[in-house]
């Protein structure tokens, strides 16, 4: 009983003053709930405080609201479930604990995606993540484990070929022409500046361990050790999303391959799909989307019911945090978790589509009312 | 007893494989950091569980300026200057010019009766001021504190603080409480701190729960001035406009000997041996931490090519009025010592004392068109 005293106590003093934060965590996180965590650890030494520390850094945004917690390897979302369950609940769309996620990267169960209108598709691009089983996270991998990531995907990746052969350009070794070239062609990183990302510990011994590979014709690109141990992006001018997502299909299970005959496997279960750092990045961890140009309908009321009931999100050309520029959006699934890849891709092909059906209605004078979705 | 995350790390990951790659960093402890003093100490722990590669982590992450050669580690508790000593001494002497920590002794000597005249021309000084740091005994650093941990230093602290009396009586605005109209205040007296914005100190950790448990103290006189949980556990700043350094430094000594005998008496001590002096968060802060400095108007010789010789000279620094790394404005700087370790407090401000005297004589000198000499350079261990 004095011992309970003692703990409750020591919880009290422990416990993050969360008074001026909006972000899931923060809603989420009681008192008893952190008493619970308080003592666990993941078998990498990972600890709720190490989960929580960018939510109670980062209070949050009255009218954005950040996830405010990560992984520190696969086992934190089975140790602090208690948390990271209702979190994932919260920010996708009700997914519950019992839920179990569908992975679907046969490109054929596609439908149609070819013919997205180039003059207002300007470009389509399908991204994901994924993590090596064994190996920490970023935010808690050792300098070894993130070479040892480094290595290995390296080798896989050079083991590729056809139109997916590459080449791999280390942050830290690259010439000032390689530099300059992958700024030029829009696929260099930089080391992260958001200080949702810093505190989280994830740009530790920047840019040790980080880089670059891309195939040459520069439509499949992968970077190892951003914010995940591999982000991988399939991508073209215009609007042939199929084509996008075949490539994308494909260069993802070669490469799955290509580690599994190495004796190693990506982080995955029946429940959470794909296991990335950040809990908003689980299941699919896929956002595809495009580039396209909506002038008018983007100033239409209804813009933000209609990119809802299709379950699509709009972003700046720049990408996350950005405004658009001339009319142009960056529109692509609201999803990560709960749907399949073909799903998702399928919801971006239809919901483009029709955005664009809209935007000509539009230019035409015509109204958009008998085009309204129903939600999706 | 090493944390689980070390254990982990030893089965799966050889030592060599995580040695930083220090080849483009110019810091002290990528000076001194080689593999085999890594190998040595990368399993080692404190009592609380901090590693060397908590320690060194600023170091890793900020390659450091090829003029400016920044320390590159911290310590996250008292016991990481003896449990990492192998890469903490030769940073430590190399940082602090020679002082050896494996055979020398620090002396501490805060009794400002000492000190020898310290009333400086006004027509030159226009401010001075004293800084140091003190940290509690027992809780853990800044990079590594708890949020309890940092809780209790600073009520611990404030506690202290409150039983100052007389000309030191005071009042506590915690950053998480203050009112905007106090928060105004504390900007117009130049005593508010914000959270670091640099890297150098954000990747060591010391921004953890920003603005928990962060506050200033200061007097109603706003001549002392005690910063809780910023870069240290306290920073205790004595200033006043003008040029009486003597007065400065001995409501300084005041100031520190009070607080530290209220917070003895509630059975809590500061960090202090006598190999190094206060033990404090950066390596480069260890001895007496203290900087004494002036703002002064130098306007020849600031201009005359024997300045930094000068200054070199007479153990003394400048820097620009906005304090570490910022350039001068007109011809106003921060004159201070150079040192922190290895000569006592007394010592030190002294030296700042006669220092600035010899360089207000330069002006002067340089104002009646007579010319002035380079000193014969002061000894640094007395």
């Amino acid at each position: 009983m004095l011992q309970r005293i003692i703990n409750d106590s020591r919880t009290r003093q422990e416990f993050p003053d969360l008074s001026q934060h909006n972000n899931h965590m923060a809603k989420v996180l009681t008192l008893e709930m952190y008493a619970n965590l308080r003592d666990k650890q993941t078998p990498s030494g990972f600890t709720v405080d190490d989960v929580i520390q960018t939510g109670v850094d980062n209070p949050g945004h009255p009218f954005i609201m950040t996830v405010g917690c990560v992984a520190g390897d696969e086992e934190t979302y089975e140790v602090f479930k208690d948390l990271l369950d209702p979190v994932i609940e919260d920010r996708h769309g009700g997914y519950k604990p019992t839920d179990k996620h569908k992975t679907d990267l046969n490109p054929d169960n596609l439908q149609g995606g070819d013919d997205l209108d180039p003059n207002y598709v300007l470009s389509s691009r399908v991204r994901t993540g994924r993590s090596i089983r064994g190996f920490c996270l970023p935010p808690h991998c050792s300098r070894g484990e993130r070479r040892a990531i480094e290595g290995l995907s390296v080798e896989a990746l050079g083991a590729l070929d056809g139109d997916l052969k590459g080449k791999y350009y280390a942050l830290k070794d690259m010439t000032e022409e390689e530099q300059q070239q992958l700024i030029d062609d829009h696929f260099l990183f930089d080391k992260p500046v958001s200080p949702l990302l810093l505190a989280s510990g994830m740009a530790r011994d920047w840019p040790d361990a980080r880089g670059i590979w891309h195939n040459d014709n520069k439509t499949f690109l992968v970077w190892v050790n951003e914010e995940d141990h591999l982000r991988v992006i399939s991508m073209q001018k215009g609007g042939n999303m199929k084509e996008v997502f075949n490539r994308f299909c494909t260069g993802l299970t070669k490469i799955e391959e290509l580690f599994k005959e190495k004796g190693h496997e990506f982080m995955w279960n029946e429940h959470l799909g794909y296991v990335l750092t950040c809990p908003s990045n689980l299941g699919t961890g896929m956002r595809g989307g495009v580039h396209v140009k909506l002038p008018n309908l983007s100033k239409h009321e209804k813009f933000g019911e209609i990119l809802k009931r299709l379950r699509l999100q709009k972003r700046g050309t720049g990408g996350v945090d950005t405004a658009a520029v001339g009319g142009v959006f960056d529109i692509s699934n609201a999803d990560r978790l709960g749907f399949s890849e073909v799903e998702l891709v399928q919801m971006v092909v239809d919901g483009v589509k029709l955005l664009v059906e809209m935007e000509k209605h539009l230019e035409a004078g015509q109204s958009i009312d008998d085009l309204m979705p129903e939600q999706k | 007893n090493a944390p689980l995350s070390l254990i982990f790390r030893l089965v799966l990951f050889p030592n060599s494989a995580e040695y930083p790659d220090l080849r483009k960093h110019n810091n002290c402890m990528a000076s001194h950091l080689t593999p085999a003093v890594y190998a040595k100490l990368c399993d080692k722990t404190t009592p609380n569980g901090y590693t060397l590669d908590l320690a060194i982590q600023t170091g890793v992450d900020n390659p450091g300026h090829p003029f400016i050669k920044t320390v590159g580690m911290v310590a996250g508790d008292e016991e990481s200057y003896e449990v990492f000593a192998d890469i903490f001494n030769p940073v430590i002497k190399e940082r602090h010019n020679g002082y050896d920590p494996c055979n020398m002794k620090h002396p501490t000597d805060l009794d400002s009766s000492k000190i020898r005249g310290g009333q400086f021309d006004e027509k030159y000084v226009l401010s001075s001021r004293v800084r140091t740091g003190r940290s509690i005994r027992g809780l853990s650093l800044p990079p590594a504190c708890t949020r309890a941990e940092r809780r209790e230093v600073e009520r611990v602290v404030i506690d202290a603080l409150a039983g100052l009396k007389g000309d030191l009586t005071g009042k506590y605005y915690s950053l998480t409480l203050m009112t905007e109209q106090e928060q105004q205040q504390l900007i117009d007296d130049h005593f508010l701190f914000d959270k670091p914005v640099s890297p150098l100190l954000t990747c060591a950790g010391m921004a953890r729960d920003w603005p928990d448990a962060r506050g200033i103290w200061h007097n109603n006189e706003k001549t002392f001035l005690v910063w809780v949980n910023e870069e240290d556990h306290t920073r205790v700043i004595s200033m006043e406009k003008g040029g009486n350094m003597r007065r400065v430094f001995e409501r300084f000594c005041k100031g520190l000997q009070e607080v530290e005998r209220l917070i003895q008496e509630k059975g809590w001590e500061f960090m202090w041996n006598e190999r190094l002096g206060y033990i404090l968060t950066c390596p480069s802060n260890l001895g007496t931490g203290l900087r004494a400095g002036v703002h002064v108007t130098l306007p020849r010789l600031s201009k005359d090519p024997r300045f930094p010789k000068i200054l070199d000279n007479l153990r003394l620094q400048k820097r620009g009025t906005g304090g570490v790394d910022t350039a001068a404005v007109g011809n106003t700087f921060d004159i201070s010592n150079l040192d922190r370790l290895g000569q006592s407090e007394v010592q030190l401000v002294q030296t700042v004392i006669d220092g600035v005297n010899y360089l207000i004589e330069c002006e002067k000198k340089l104002e009646r068109g007579q010319d002035i000499k380079i000193p014969a350079p002061i000894s640094q261990f007395k």
